[in-house]
């Protein structure tokens, strides 16, 4: 009796919360499929057809904004990455006694609401704002000249706002290397360049894997940054399914290109996570 | 060696730069909540003023949204604490049939693109005619926190030492008193950090809110829709209040973490 009751005990831990994942995140998964494999419209009801087609309109339509989502993904992550690493390699290795102190001022900017830093943006880069303004006034930039609804102007948004999840995890590993280890590197005449070539640079590779799967799909699905800071050439496929569902409110299409959307995102991270060796990301996403 | 000097203080100089860029819009929020503007539009410098702290609370709307934001982050982190932990807690303790197929439905609730999230939540939601408002609000943030919360339970769980429990047990205490005497007390700092990260990701939702809020205002809607006709300087007060908050909270919870080791 007692046996049983142990054996049940991890599922009734589980049951309560596991039911809330399920009904609130599978099955919406397996109703957003079933959407958008029907036809009507809010009037009139939906009906379950196989409507392939919204498939196929939505990648006729929408195909500029889907590439230029995985573009501007792909660029703010390699922004990030070379933004952040010597950062996080800084910190690791030098940051002494208050690492933990330049950690927290690292993670300053999540404790400012998402939206209201990239609104805060949008007003710094505005076209006669407080940046560009006084440039203008002197003569080093021309009247013309604006950051805002550029492609620049998005990644560099998408890129700030990413940026601590990219070099927390490259920190972290870079922490973890052994010292002794480039000791022994410099005691076999491995110059400076080398040690961190052949030494350093591979240790924290599992770092920066982990940064990317953490900032690559939020910087590809985001539309806050292309709708605050981006124009009307800089749109991406967050805001065409924000615009299907809420506005337009053409659900077969929206939950196709939604679909869509986190069919590519889940084929990277699988091809990526090939690429690299599945056991090396699996362990990194397990941690 | 020289040159070893330079580009360490190179590489300082540049962390510092990163560090001020991360910090730039988060300075000027702050700063243009002192702003003596006079209409609704903060976009110059007019001198400074406290009066907006005065005034805090007189755009009624936006009160109402700071309101839900917190009732939600409350609700949230009471409801998304005690399931996450649970989870945490069958996962940390026990191998058992399914463990691993509940670790693979958290991983991809915690690495899916929140857009995906928010928008079958609300497909489904369309199609059951549910009305949307402050509890589907509620329901889709427990929704994502959970998993968050049963990771960082489960990292806590996995480094107690099992022998603390069973010297309960044999000293007579039966499941329940074990638990509550013994395993709670020792899981409780990461059941805190667990609510405490719930209730930050909900307070801060702006995507999966937007989704599925209907007529309901969060305070990161309120802005959203606000962007076009100018934030209110109210918004930065309430964002450098909130802000402050999190960082006392942040260094409180440093010093006593220092004082514990």
């Amino acid at each position: 009796m007692s046996r049983l009751r142990a054996a049940l005990t991890p599922y009734a831990l589980i049951f309560p919360g596991g039911l809330w994942l399920a009904i609130f995140f599978v099955v919406p998964m397996i109703v957003m499929l079933s959407l958008s494999l029907q036809s009507g419209s809010v009037e009139d009801g939906y009906a379950f057809t196989f409507n392939w087609h919204s498939y196929a309109d939505g990648l006729a339509n929408y195909h500029d904004q889907i590439i230029r989502s995985l573009l501007y993904g792909l660029a703010s992550t390699a922004l990030q990455i070379a933004i952040g690493f010597p950062v996080a390699y800084w910190i690791a290795f030098k940051g002494g006694s208050r690492k933990s102190v330049y950690l927290f001022l690292l993670l300053l900017p999540f404790l400012v609401s998402f939206v209201l830093r990239t609104i805060s943006w949008q007003f710094l880069l505005s076209d006669n704002g407080i940046l560009l303004g006084p440039l203008k006034d002197i003569g080093l930039l021309p009247d013309g000249f604006r950051v805002l609804a550029t492609p620049f102007a998005v990644i560099a948004g998408l890129a700030y706002n990413f940026l601590p999840f990219m070099v927390l995890p490259m920190y972290v590993a870079l922490e973890r290397i052994d010292p002794r280890v480039l000791e022994a590197a410099q005691d076999l005449y491995a110059s400076r360049f080398q040690t961190f070539l052949r030494v350093v640079l591979p240790l924290s590779l599992p770092g920066v894997f982990a940064g990317v799967l953490m900032t690559f799909v939020p910087a590809t699905s985001d539309y806050v940054n292309a709708s605050v800071l981006g124009g009307t050439n800089t749109t991406m496929i967050g805001n065409v399914i924000q615009n299907q569902y809420l506005v337009t409110q053409d659900y077969p299409t929206a939950s196709a290109l939604s679909f869509t959307l986190m069919a590519l995102l889940l084929v990277g991270i699988f091809v990526y996570a090939r690429a690299l060796g599945t056991e090396d990301v699996l362990e990194v996403a397990a941690r | 060696m020289r040159q070893g000097l330079l580009r360490g203080r190179g590489l300082q100089i540049y962390t510092w730069l990163v560090i001020a860029w991360l910090v730039v819009p988060i300075a000027v929020m702050i700063l243009f909540g002192f702003n003596d503007t006079h209409g609704r539009y903060n976009t110059a410098w007019q001198g400074f003023t406290f009066k907006w702290y005065g005034k805090l609370f007189e755009i009624g709307d936006l009160t109402q949204a700071l309101v839900n934001s917190l009732l939600i982050a409350v609700l949230t982190m009471i409801i998304a604490g005690v399931l996450g932990s649970l989870i945490g807690l069958a996962l940390g303790r026990y191998r058992f049939r399914g463990s691993a197929t509940t670790n693979v439905v958290m991983f991809a609730a915690i690495s899916c693109a929140e857009i995906v999230m928010g928008a079958s939540l609300l497909s489904l939601f369309v199609t059951l005619a549910v009305p949307l408002g402050f509890w589907t609000i509620v329901i889709s943030h427990v929704m994502f926190s959970i998993s968050f919360v049963a990771v960082t339970v489960r990292a806590r769980v996995m480094t107690l030492d099992r022998s603390l429990e069973e010297a309960a047990r044999d000293l007579g205490a039966g499941t329940w008193t074990t638990f509550r005497l013994v395993t709670l007390p020792m899981i409780f700092p990461g059941v805190l950090a667990g609510s405490m990260l719930a209730f930050a990701l909900s307070i801060d939702d702006f995507v999966i809110t937007n989704f599925n809020a209907g007529g309901t205002v969060t305070f990161p809607l309120w802005i959203w829709g606000a962007t076009r006709v100018g934030i209110p300087p109210q918004v930065n007060v309430m964002g450098t209040l909130i802000f402050a908050a999190g960082v006392l909270i942040a260094v409180a919870n440093a010093l006593v973490a220092r004082r514990r080791t």
